[in-house]
């Protein structure tokens, strides 16, 4: 095998090199939403872009969410592909009607007719003490959704070439990435690639329980592993980089290894992803689990403002940890 | 509440032939719709549809100031929207009837007929709901030069809805060839668009800076000229209009929709059918101008009804689709 080179780039780089290198690529490809031009959107992740794109395809918008994202509809249907950014993930339901009714169902409803090539890039997670209207995970709700796709990137490499794939995707895509980690390095080769959707990714091996993680919580789920490998236990950690499609197959198979399986995400527990995953797994792998699958999600709360409020509603290493040393008997 | 109609002098060169077949067009959706009616009735269809009989006029008129591949959303009571872009009969009864050989393998049905090769982008059945889709049809075709224009149709009870006003203040910043099409047949389902709508209409868009006019949406020459004009100016890049097209729903909401008396009177019913009915507007145009004779659209009415005839036979016989067919088309 040939050395590849790599380089270390934050996860907002990351996801602005794919822009780029998709919108050179690919003179269809446009972005849209509030503040992405000379701004850079508040998280900076897009800055430079209109220096290289210019203003007809670094497209900034008033502050109307619902009506940029149903125009992307539109525009995708007729041979752009646009990428919409949706500044903070709890803004998405002011386009719900767009990307539910609309863009999710054009490709049924028309019997393959039209289709709607476009990318909803949004943010997700708590702990940035920004209160309850700027902090939740809502990516359960795409995910419930036919017709739409919805992808979590917990790394750099992983982010670009996910957003890659989610550009050429012929359909819509939900792409939520956790704005704590904007700035969260890793490495990224400078060869071109993409990702599919769809295949899970094993973060780290282990034996003796698998903890399934999607988004930041890959990280806690990591930190959560290797205190439990001082304690003698031998954890797997498995992302499944994209909620659906679903990779239930590498899930289950994990399970089916380890024989026993915790499922962490930041989104509400009651009804949410930790729930479809757990069933998944507790299905498919059920003669060979030792113990009942254990979801850790957010608590079932707005997200609070003062800073140790917050820090309570959202799983932790310690939290991951301590269920994980439980389920496998250790004290 | 009243708004003012401009009254637009209907050009009267219109040639012949432009208004027989306006006329056939008007035809055809009219018979169109009785015929779904007399399905609904019969309880061959399943489902409800929403009627357009009595607003022919807007369809026909708009549509024929338009290219094929110029881009139309419709709504709820699609149909007459869709034949007038240029949907067959045929298919769009086979997809009423759920049937495979429909424009939507039946999977629309009645509110979502679409029609890429007739630039039908899709009815919707969310009230507003195109409103953003007819807007970034118009974004890609200034942005790709194709110099297409995009028709957004909707009733006056999308005038509730805020997307539509989001939306009109982006295609006016940015300029999009983009015409929005109020069709106010009087009522928003079974409530007078004056107990929903403040102040005037026209305001709304002239807000924005979109230049806004009204016109009687019975007179297919007065609809057909106006939208030939303003199909011209947002042609040639000068940025969205609306167009308010006054006009009457003749049956209930839904076909199911029959004793109507708590919410308008049948006299009301009575007197548009009578005094303004669009189909007969012009055909006493047209044999008052002695352009064709009574025996000469009589001809014309019979092929329709035969072609109508026809489409509806074609969609009774066809198929449905196979329930293996239930898993496919959900993704691209």
């Amino acid at each position: 095998m040939p050395e590849v080179a790599v380089r270390e780039l934050t996860l907002g780089e990351a996801v602005r090199e794919a822009l780029a290198e998709e919108m050179r690529r690919d003179p269809r490809v446009c972005l849209i939403g509030e503040d992405v031009a000379e701004a850079g959107t508040p998280f900076k992740v897009l800055s430079g872009l209109v220096e290289e794109f210019g203003k007809t395809r670094v497209i900034d918008t008033p502050i109307s969410e619902a009506g940029f994202t149903g125009i992307a509809v539109g525009a995708a249907m007729t041979g752009l592909r646009p990428v919409v950014d949706i500044m903070f993930g709890d803004f998405v339901t002011l386009t719900m009607d767009q990307m539910v009714n609309q863009a999710a169902k054009v490709h049924y409803m028309s019997g393959g007719a039209w289709k709607v090539p476009m990318v909803l890039r949004a943010t997700l997670g708590a702990s940035r003490r920004s209160a309850a209207q700027h902090s939740q995970s809502l990516h359960a709700w795409f995910s419930h959704v036919p017709g739409l796709k919805v992808v979590l990137p917990s790394t750099p490499y992983d982010a670009k070439g996910l957003m890659k794939t989610a550009i050429r995707d012929e359909n819509p895509v939900i792409f939520f990435e956790d704005k704590m980690m904007f700035k969260f390095k890793g490495p990224v080769p400078l060869e071109e690639y993409t990702i599919p959707f769809g295949v899970a990714d094993i973060k780290r091996e282990g034996d003796d329980i698998t903890i399934v993680a999607t988004s930041s919580m890959v990280q806690v789920a990591l930190g959560a592993a290797s205190m439990l490998e001082e304690i003698g236990i031998s954890a797997e950690v498995i992302d499944p980089r994209t909620t659906w499609p679903l990779d239930e197959k590498a899930l289950i198979e994990s399970a089916k290894k380890t024989s026993r399986a915790i499922v962490v995400d930041e989104g509400y527990e009651r009804y949410g992803v930790t729930a479809e995953i757990a069933s998944v797994i507790a299905t498919g792998a059920f003669y060979d689990l030792d113990a009942p699958v254990k979801r850790i999600g957010a608590m079932h709360v707005p997200v609070p403002f003062s800073p140790h409020l917050e820090d309570a509603t959202i799983p932790s290493e310690q939290l991951v940890f301590e269920a994980a040393r439980a389920m496998c008997k250790r004290s | 509440m009243t708004t003012a109609i401009n009254k637009p002098k209907a050009d009267p060169g219109l040639e012949t032939d432009r208004l027989l077949r306006m006329y056939k067009q008007m035809v055809t959706i009219r018979l169109f719709e009785e015929q779904v009616n007399d399905l609904y009735t019969r309880a061959l269809m399943p489902g409800l549809a929403h009627l357009y009989i009595g607003e022919e006029a807007v369809a026909v008129g708009i549509c024929e100031a338009l290219h094929r591949d110029d881009y139309i959303t419709s709504t709820h009571r699609g149909h007459g929207h869709c034949l007038a872009k240029g949907a067959a009969p045929d298919r769009m009864f086979a997809e009423l009837l759920g049937k495979e050989a429909g424009y939507c393998r039946g999977k629309g049905g009645s509110m979502h007929i679409a029609d890429p090769a007739s630039g039908n982008l899709g009815a919707n059945a969310i009230v507003g709901g195109s409103v953003g889709i007819a807007a970034g049809a118009a974004f890609s075709a200034k942005t790709l030069g194709t110099k297409q224009v995009a028709v957004c149709f909707f009733g006056e009870g999308a005038l509730g809805q805020g997307l539509l006003y989001e939306v009109m203040n982006l295609a006016q910043l940015w300029n999009l060839p983009v015409i929005y099409v109020c069709e106010n047949n009087l009522y928003n389902e079974y409530t007078h668009f004056s107990e929903t709508t403040a102040g005037d209409i026209l305001a709304r868009p002239a807000a924005f800076g979109i230049p806004a006019e009204s016109v009687d949406g019975q007179d297919v020459r007065a609809v057909y000229t106006t939208a030939s004009r303003i199909v011209d100016q947002v042609r040639s890049g000068n940025g969205p209009a609306f167009l308010l097209c006054n006009t009457y729903r003749y049956r209930g909401h839904h076909v199911g929709d029959v004793n109507r008396e708590y919410y308008r009177a049948k006299q009301e019913e009575q007197r548009w059918m009578a005094e303004r009915d669009p189909i007969k507007l012009l055909s006493e145009w047209i044999i008052g101008q002695k352009l064709a004779d009574n025996a000469q659209l009589d001809v014309i009415h019979a092929q329709v009804k035969s072609e109508i005839d026809a489409a509806v036979d074609f969609a009774m016989k066809a198929a449905y689709p196979g329930i293996d067919q239930v898993e496919e088309d959900i993704y691209a």
